[in-house]
């Protein structure tokens, strides 16, 4: 046998590393659409003496404008600009054919704090809907600026944004020898991407807990696939799982107290349930073909995976607590990698027909299948937080690329690295400290 | 697909017993272990017509056996690799082998990375039958996790579909 290479491993604190600029996420919207609802965001008032290291007003207005659901007015149109609730002349608005209007400031607070003010208008009404006052560090405000954008958009649309979230992902770049791979993490943007462990050999399937602080994934470290869970706070990370054979396909339960999970230990892939507090290893599945890609259904009550019993990849349906499966979809000679949507009304999964594989949406109520791409070598599909869009992997110009699909189809982005492949999405449940 | 499999693997069971008893010879220890690595083509190069080449060198110089797609049959060409490391390994007792088995980057990852484990499975079950015993194989899936060809097409999934005979 060949000499074993050493091999590097380092899992990064989040507080500390952060990626090269060049390895930053841009997102480029590919499909917009046609009347979303129209809004004023007026660039944020400051003093001249310091200004603050982020222009909130525009944070705000990218993220509404990359939700498909608003359409940002141009700066320079606006007749006034208003940073204060005394200066809003609602008239103006009107004119400009505004529907909201949001205005604040950005004030020095003191030892290196800001003080961010913001209030949103119904501008027809004449009526405030929402104004708050925040004080954080310089390194919170876009923070700030994305909570503002989550309450706009829950205000206006009556559903959570997903601005404050943030999205896990593998990268791989060219080293010297062989490829880097990266597990990382970003916020929802592609800003502020963060790496979680760096190794020569490749990583996979990260999976978010519940509460959004640890992220189970499937190290190659040691020349074979490995199940580990890290705290992505402290960096700190423990060995889930390196039974022989496939240790991989993490799925947490939706009340975060156990971990999907595929095994081949005893000769073939099957789904197991692992309990974490007391570390028993329950075994659902018992069947020669391959079992695996487990995911829960939002009440925990269920699981769906992939199997290929009936010949060809297809999506079961089991109890989480053992059972026989049932067969869920029918449609399509390949559909694998379901996970459901946040209401559990829908899946989307890979389904492949003709040597093409899209990200598609599977109706359970009516058993419709609706491919949502046109890209044929899409991968890793799962739901926003708040079900409004899919986030993917796929191909573009021989490149790995994210991809996002609104679950309507109308809004499609593209997120790339300006090198390397980018893949594996996985977005992270609600940001629990949003107010 | 799973009655081809066996058909293929009772071939290959009846196949083993004229291997095991024609390799049965004592020959001498090699210690060279870079017998044929990695020397692809050997002997394509203007090689004339009825050049001597030992058939199971030329074999053992093949070190990857590929497979169709969403599939872990072994045909002809991967048997007879196989057949030619099984029976290297057979007098060389000493040795160990790790079959790592390889998906093309089509479908999910993760059925990729079951897909590969099988195609390694079914390499080494090939390996048992012709009589290398069970505790010096190891079997281990990287999927569709490293390709050997980059780019996005045919030729290179067939590439990439494969598993390698490390050792």
């Amino acid at each position: 046998m060949k000499g074993l290479k050493a091999l590097i491993v380092v899992a990064a604190l989040l507080a500390g590393l952060s990626a090269p600029a060049h390895a930053i996420l841009t997102i480029e919207i590919t499909q917009g659409v046609e009347g979303g609802l129209p809004i004023a965001v007026v660039p944020f008032g400051s003093s001249a003496k310091a200004l603050p290291p982020q222009d909130i007003g525009a944070v705000v207005a990218a993220d509404l404008a990359r939700s498909g659901r608003f359409t940002p007015l141009e700066a320079k149109d606006f007749v006034s600009r208003p940073t204060e609730d005394r200066q809003v002349v609602f008239k103006d608005w009107r004119i400009a054919k505004a529907e909201a209007l949001v205005i604040g400031a950005v004030k020095p607070a003191g030892s290196g704090q800001w003080q961010v003010e913001f209030r949103l208008y119904d501008v027809f009404k004449e009526k405030q809907l929402a104004g708050y006052s925040y004080t954080v560090a310089s390194d919170r405000l876009r923070a700030v600026a994305h909570q503002i954008s989550d309450l706009v958009y829950e205000k206006l649309t009556g559903e959570p944004g997903v601005f404050s979230t943030r999205v896990a992902y593998i990268t791989r770049e060219k080293a010297r020898r062989g490829f880097t791979y990266k597990l990382q993490v970003a916020d929802a943007d592609g800003y502020n991407p963060v790496t979680v462990l760096s190794s020569s050999e490749p990583l996979m399937s990260p999976a978010w807990s519940p509460d959004g602080t640890r992220l189970a994934y499937v190290s190659f470290e040691t020349r074979r696939p490995v199940l580990y869970m890290q705290n992505i706070v402290s960096g700190a990370r423990t060995k889930v799982a390196e039974f022989n054979g496939i240790n991989s396909a993490p799925a947490w339960s939706p009340d975060g107290t156990r971990l999907a999970l595929t095994l081949s230990r005893d000769g073939n892939p099957e789904i197991y349930v692992l309990k974490l507090a007391d570390k028993v290893l329950t075994r659902l599945t018992t069947h020669p073909a391959i079992d695996t890609e487990p995911a829960w259904s939002p009440d925990g009550r269920e699981l769906v995976f992939t199997s290929d019993r009936g010949g060809k990849p297809q999506i079961y349906r089991i109890q989480a607590d053992g059972g026989s499966a049932e067969r869920v979809t029918f449609e399509g000679e390949y559909n694998a990698r379901a996970s459901y949507a946040p209401d559990g009304r829908t899946l989307t999964l890979i389904s492949g027909r003709g040597g093409r594989y899209h990200a598609a949406l599977l109706h359970l109520s009516t058993a419709v299948l609706q491919t949502l791409t046109d890209t044929p070598l899409d991968e890793s599909p799962s739901f926003a937080p708040n079900g409004r869009l899919i986030l993917y992997a796929t191909e573009r110009a021989g490149r790995g690329v994210l991809a996002s699909v609104s679950a309507d189809g109308r809004v499609r982005q593209l997120l790339k690295l300006q090198e390397g492949d980018v893949r594996e999405p996985a977005w992270s449940p609600f940001n629990r400290s949003t107010p | 697909m799973h009655h081809k499999l066996l058909l293929s693997l009772i071939a290959v069971a009846a196949l083993s017993l004229g291997a095991c008893a024609t390799t049965k010879t004592e020959t001498p220890e090699i210690d060279d272990q870079s017998v044929g690595a990695e020397a692809a083509g050997a002997g394509t190069e203007g090689a004339a017509e009825g050049q001597a080449l030992d058939a199971g060198g030329d074999l053992l110089s093949k070190r990857r056996v590929n497979f169709e797609y969403d599939s872990s049959a072994i045909d002809d060409a991967g048997r007879a690799i196989v057949e030619a490391h099984a029976a290297y390994l057979v007098n060389n007792k000493n040795i160990r082998v790790v079959l790592e088995g390889h998906a093309d980057e089509r479908g999910t990852r993760e059925y990729n990375l079951a897909l590969g484990e099988r195609r390694a499975q079914s390499v080494e079950r090939m390996f048992k039958l012709l009589g290398v015993s069970a505790d010096r194989i190891k079997t281990v899936s990287y999927g569709e996790e490293k390709p050997i060809a980059m780019d996005h097409d045919q030729s290179a999934w067939a590439l990439n579909r494969r598993v390698e005979i490390l050792y």
